[in-house]
Formats: structure tokens, sequence, C-alpha cells
């Protein structure tokens, strides 16, 4: 969207730009002598503000209004990256190192800003442990800023470096240095594939140049994977970040104009990517003649309108010509000839988001953290970080970044801090609907591109779901199948009846249908989708199947054999029970259920008439006593 | 019945009749019609020399753009991964009880429209469901009679 009321601004200079660097550090520097002697940092994120951060941001304007707080500086920030702890706040005093605090309320707000911020005591029970594992393991390169820069101000961005990898590969590089650099870095793309980035950018150029055409970049963030949200916190966090990593691809390939595509579910990202769009534009970061080279860029935002496969690189092109996001095949690549038929860049949010720490910091820097060796191959290894969302039945919820490499059981169980509430750890679901599932016996792999996709999981673009005792493989796969089923787009015949078919087979099977060999029909159908599917929407949608199978066939085999569900999800497979034992009478099952299905009097155990049950749930969730049983 | 139109140019002004953001503009569209009118379409044909038939294969083919009114409030509840895991159909069937209507309808007041969504990307608060802009974290079955009957008390603007 163009933005509307343009800021008026002075073009930045490269020097100009060192100096609102300078200017913005001293402003944020806290000291005595200084503007600010302390700093109140509120997280507000999507996570955040929905667990009630705008309540808490409010309360602090009110307590530096009304108790002359004179030198407290109230900040806001993105995603604080804990999400199961939000509401985050952090606190910065002048010589002391930050401090975040979570689960924050509005009462303890106050006594945050009573004790910490003017009395310079921390409030220690609120306070994550600054040895905490949650952070100590990770290692920020694409969220380098977090919790550091406000989106809507790009001076702050600015402070942190920022737009200096552009002005350096504008004034003292070639495209093709920047192509070159890119390429021995072996940065690879994060939305999924794995493809180097510095590949696709040279077979760009080298197209656009042998034709003599105009060429694209193009952000996609149009971040479809259910349980993924790293490209939203992103752009909603460090939006400037993105910004500048495509103006240095589009020196590199010779585009003139980007594309970012992002979906509208994201309203908070949208709103963050215009303002800091505007702001750039403003300063000259965008436009014509930028820091007075003749690199001239500019990029313009498409909304998508809810179709996941417009993730997909030719049917996000289509979307963005403003027709049905349809895929093609692929004999002929995007990057020769995709939107409008002319070569284009396409990289995702956190793609973009690598490339000027790159710059900046340089090639040897990059692929020291990582596996394998990129420097002859950029197939050989993945280098750099990789954002995750650490979601499901996992203590400490977030959005992480770690080193390439690490293995899966150190995500879990020490950034992730393990199941909660005491279960038992079941399996790792990784790389969305695309993805599979990974059991205990491999926590050790080690996450990277090629060991995730061996193991018959993908990297995928960063969602990694944990599934505790409760979760059913089979309901999973049932899930994972319909939701693609939704969402293929119809062209092809394997992926639209494919998944019709495995769709009607695996609801049978949660339905205590199954039949034998219907797994083995799975497998069949699974083949022909992987071999046939036009694009891969249809390639990679058995992987769900195909891998709970691999690891997880006895509980198909339950399903299909005893009509039993082992893990109480199937609700055509179990019975709901009050066990008389544990039950205390508390009365607040039978007044919650809401078919009437449970009688009982104060304190005498309850009794569940299973004719009436209709196995919502509610009293399972309430049930303080673990008395309702499902068997 | 009639449908005024002058908001439906002043929508295609704003993306400089740019066929390449017929999406846009159906968003838009969609916004202040709760639906995707007939007219409207027709007349976006015309303006933008758009077969009516392209208009329809993109206002069919994504998820955001309903043919039929939708209510005044939009329950979605979020179909992601991480919120299936912690639940979220037993929530929607709770939803559905509650309103009266199956998922995908709108009840006959058109007062809300149940629908399911892809991942809002909220994963550590599962399941969450939203109520037009409002986000509700770690939504329970129990809770959900008190966030419908909320709506249902606000007066109407």
């Amino acid at each position: 969207m163009r933005p509307k009321g343009e800021v008026k601004m002075n073009k930045v200079t490269i020097q100009g730009l060192a100096k609102i660097k300078e200017k913005t550090k001293a402003e944020m520097d806290l000291g005595e002598g200084r503007p600010y002697q302390a700093r109140v940092i509120v997280h507000l994120g999507t996570c955040g503000i929905s667990a009630g951060a705008e309540k808490i941001l409010h309360a602090f304007e009110g307590l530096i209004k009304n108790r002359q707080g004179k030198g407290v500086h109230l900040s806001i920030a993105g995603c604080g990256g804990l999400c199961s702890r939000e509401p985050m706040v952090t606190v910065e005093l002048a010589g002391a190192p930050r401090a975040t605090y979570v689960d924050v309320t509005a009462k303890d707000a106050k006594r945050i800003f009573e004790e910490h911020v003017l009395g310079k005591k921390a409030v220690t029970e609120k306070m994550l442990p600054p040895d905490d594992p949650f952070f100590k393991q990770q290692l920020f390169i694409v969220l380098r800023n977090r919790g550091l820069v406000d989106a809507e101000k790009i001076d702050e961005y600015i402070a942190q470096d920022g737009y200096s990898a552009l002005a350096k590969v504008l004034t003292k590089m070639t495209p093709e240095e920047v192509i070159k650099t890119i390429k021995a870095s072996g940065l690879r793309g994060r939305g999924g594939g794995g493809f180097p980035a510095g590949v696709k950018w040279e077979t760009c150029r080298r197209a656009g140049e042998e034709r003599g055409e105009e060429r694209y970049v193009i952000c996609n963030a149009d971040e479809g994977d259910p349980g993924a949200f790293m490209d939203r916190s992103v752009i909603e966090s460090d939006p400037h970040s993105v910004i500048e990593g495509m103006a240095i691809g589009a020196y590199a390939v010779g585009a003139k104009q980007g594309y970012v595509y992002i979906r509208k579910e994201y309203p908070l990202a949208l709103e963050k990517l215009n303002i800091a769009l505007a702001l750039a534009r403003a300063y000259g970061l965008l436009g014509q003649n930028i820091f007075g080279t003749p690199f001239s860029f500019d990029i313009e935002v498409h909304r998508g309108a809810g179709a996941f496969v417009c993730g997909e690189s030719t049917a996000l092109m289509a979307s963005l010509e403003g027709r049905a996001g349809i895929p093609r095949a692929k004999y002929i690549h995007t990057v020769e000839y995709g939107l409008y038929n002319r070569p284009s860049c396409l990289n995702n949010v956190e793609t973009w988001a690598n490339v000027p720490p790159i710059i900046n910091n340089g090639v040897e820097w990059f692929t020291r953290i990582g596996t394998g060796d990129v420097s002859t191959n950029p197939w050989g290894g993945s280098k750099g970080t990789k954002v995750f969302s650490l979601t499901g039945k996992v203590k400490n919820t977030g959005l992480i970044e770690v080193p390439m490499g690490i293995a899966l059981r150190e995500i879990i169980f020490n950034i992730g801090g393990g199941i909660e509430k005491g279960k038992k750890f079941k399996m790792v679901q990784t790389g969305g609907p695309s993805g599979g599932c990974l059991p205990e016996s491999l926590l050790d792999l080690p996450v990277d591109f090629d060991s995730l996709t061996d193991a018959g999981s993908m990297m995928g673009s960063g969602g990694m779901i944990i599934c505790d005792e409760n979760t059913c493989l089979v309901d999973l796969a049932k899930y994972f199948i319909s939701f693609l089923l939704e969402e293929s787009c119809g062209k092809c015949v394997p992926c639209r009846e494919g998944l019709r078919s495995m769709s009607a087979i695996l609801d049978g099977i949660t339905q205590g249908k199954g039949k034998k060999g219907d797994i083995k029909a799975l497998q069949d159908l699974s083949k022909v989708m992987i071999q046939s599917s036009l694009c891969a929407l249809g390639q990679s949608a058995p992987n769900p199947v195909l891998s709970s199978i691999k690891y997880f066939r006895e509980e198909y085999e339950r399903h299909i054999d005893d009509r039993k569900c082992p893990a109480g999800v199937c609700s055509a497979l179990y019975e709901m029970s009050i066990d008389p034992k544990l039950c205390t009478g508390c009365m607040v099952c039978l007044r919650n259920c809401p078919a009437n299905a449970i009688s009982g009097a104060k304190q005498k155990p309850h009794v569940l008439d299973k004719k009436k049950c209709i196995k919502c749930n509610v009293c399972y969730t309430l049930c303080k006593f673990d008395a309702i049983k499902k068997e | 019945m009639a449908v005024d139109l002058t908001k439906v140019n002043e929508i295609i002004g704003k993306w400089e009749g740019r066929k390449d953001f017929l999406i846009e503009m159906l968003q838009d569209i969609q916004d202040e019609y709760y639906h995707l009118p007939r007219e409207v379409l027709i007349e976006v044909s015309k303006v933008l020399e758009i077969p009516l038939n392209q208009i329809y294969e993109v206002a069919t083919y994504y998820k955001a753009f309903s043919l039929t009114p939708k209510g005044r409030y939009t329950v979605s509840i979020c179909q992601g991964t991480a919120c299936h895991v912690q639940g979220a159909d037993t929530v929607l069937s709770s939803f559905e009880r509650k309103l009266g209507v199956k998922l995908g309808q709108t009840d006959k007041n058109l007062e809300f429209t149940l629908e399911a969504v892809r991942c809002l990307g909220c994963c550590g608060l599962a399941p969450v469901v939203t109520v037009n802009k409002d986000i509700y974290a770690k939504l329970e079955p129990s809770q959900v009679a008190k966030v419908v009957d909320k709506y249902k008390k606000m007066p109407h603007e």
C-alpha cells in the first residue's frame, strides 16, 4: 500500500547516517547528565498485546506522569520472545544489566516502577533470572534488534548500525561482489526450501542482463504455516531489517522495484511495515538515487487474501498481479520468468533480514556459525541461525533464534524448559503441514536443512510444535491433511483428489471405522502425490502422514484394530466418566456442563451420564482433581 | 436493494485504478459492505475493464471474500497447529452450540459469523479466538458463553 501523508524529512547522506547514529545513541545512553537515567521497555508484539501489554504501557505512562518520573524513558519494542510469559517489560538502568520482567500485571508495573526504576532494587520474584536458559542458549542475528528498537522509529534502527550495510554496498561494492559475498556466506532460503540465496540472486541478475529486462525483488511474508509466526514477529519488531535486506538484494540483482506480499491476518505487522516504508522514503533510503548514487529502488506492499498456496512462488506472483493465486508448473523458474514474466528474486522475511549483518560482519563471521562446509558447494551445509516459533505443550513457548546444528533436545528441554504439566514428551512436529514429526529417538538430531529432511521432516519456515502424550498422531495427521485439502487450489488431480481420499481414510480411522489396508492405501496415495503433484503443496502434503506412520505405526494400528485412541483425542473412540475416588463433589463440572450430563450433590462424587455426554471436554478442562477420565 | 456505489469508486481511486491491486480493492469492499455485492463487482469490472468472470474467479478463490453478507461480529477460531493441539476443536464446538450456527455460517440476525482461520500467529497463547479485532488468548470452552454474551449486550453503533 502506498502510504498516505508522506513525512517530510531531509534526504540522508552517508555522513548524515553516521550523525543520526551518534545523536540517537547519545540520546538513548542512560546516566548522569544524560536526558534519561532509566528506561522501561514494554513489549508490544501481537502476542504481548493479546496478553494485555497495552494496559501495562498505560500503567507506566500514568506512573511516569503522576510521580514525576523525570528521566525515565518509556519505550515500546516488539516481541519480547517468551510468549507464554507475556506481558513482558524490560528495565534498563545506567551501568546495570538489562532486567526482563515476565507475566507483568498493572500492579506489578507499580512495584517495578517504584522499587526498581526509582529505587534501583530489582523485583526479583517477577524477574526472569539473568541466566535463564530460555535466552542464554539463543544467538541473535535476525532478531538482533529484539527489544532494542521501536519499529516506528527509524533513528533507533540506524543507531544499531541500520542502513550501514546498504551504504556499504552502494558505495564500496559492485553488484557482483555483493552476490559473491552472499553466495560465499552459504545463506540458504529460510522459507523452507533452503535454496542458496546467492545462487538465486546470481541467476536473477544474469537472466535480467541477458534479456535486458527489468527485474524484481519480492519478500514472501505470506507466512501461512499453521504454528509459525517468525515473519510476523520480525516485521512487527524490526521492519527496517527486511527493507534494508531487500534494498541490498535489489542492488545486487539490478532491480528497481520490490514487493512485499503479506498476510492480511497480520494487521499489526502491516501497519508497522507501512510506517517503516514511509520513514525510509522520507530519509531517501528508498526512492530515487539512494545516498546520491545512481541506484533507485522502492517497495510496494500487497496484502494476501487468505490462501495458503500463495506462499508458493508462482502462486504468490500470480496473486501480486491481481489474479487468483494458482501455481503453475515450474519447468521455468520464477527467478528467470516470474512476476510479469520478468526475472524475479523471491526470498522470505527471515532470509532478507539476514542480509545486512552478513554484509556488515563478513562471510567468515557468518560461516563460523552452523554446520557443514559451504566454501565449494552452497548446498554443503547450513550456516547462520534459524528462528523458530516454539509452541505446543512446552513450558516456554515463544520465538527463538538458535545456531544451525543445535540438537532438538536442547531446544525442547533447555530453551523450552521441557513439557508442561509434567507430562511425557511424545514428538516434535517441524515444517508445518509440509513437514513431519520426529519421535524421542531422534531428539539428538542436529537442526539443519539436510538432517531434518533425511529424517522425513523438514526445516520448513520454522514452526516447531511440541506434542505430549495427550496428542494423537492420527488426529494430527488428519488435521494437516484436512487443512491442505481446504487449501489445495484444485488445479492438479493428484493433490486435489489425493488429499480428498487421504482425508476420507483418516476420518474413518479416527471415527473407529478404520479397515485393514488403510495404512497401505495412505502410503500408496502418498507416493503418487509426491511424484506427480504440480507444486510443493501437493508434493509435500503426505509428509505428516508418512512420518507419523513411520514412527508411530502402532498408534494407527490401535485405532484400526482395537478401535482405541490411546491419547484420548478421537472422540468416537473414548467415553468420559468420573472417577468416584478422585471426585470431591465440588460441583464445578456439574454447573458448567452444557449438556446437563453430570448429576450429584455437593461433596458427593458426581456421576456422568454417557448417553447425554457430548464430549465437549468442558469438565475435563475444568476439573482440578483429575477426576474426569477418558477411556 | 440498491447498493450505494460511491464508496466503490473511492476505493478504486485509493488504489489508483490499478488492476494488480484488484485483491486489495476487494478486501476494502468486503470491509465496507461486509461482503462482495454483485452490483459492486459489476461496477469494478466496468471501471477496471476486467471481465466479470475474472473478478468472480478472484472473489471466490480467496478465503477473505464472501458473496453473502456476514454478521456484525466475525468470530474466528484459529485452526493453527498449536491451537489444534491445545483443543481448538472443543472451543469451536462450544461456539457452535452457543451461537446456534455451524462453522462458516451466519446467524439469522446477522449478528455473528463463525469462521475458521488459518494460524493467527499467536501460537504461544493457544487456543486463540478473535472477535472482529479483539483477541482472546488461552480460551477455554467454559469461557465461550461469557465472550458471546459480551458482544450480544454491546449497543449497536
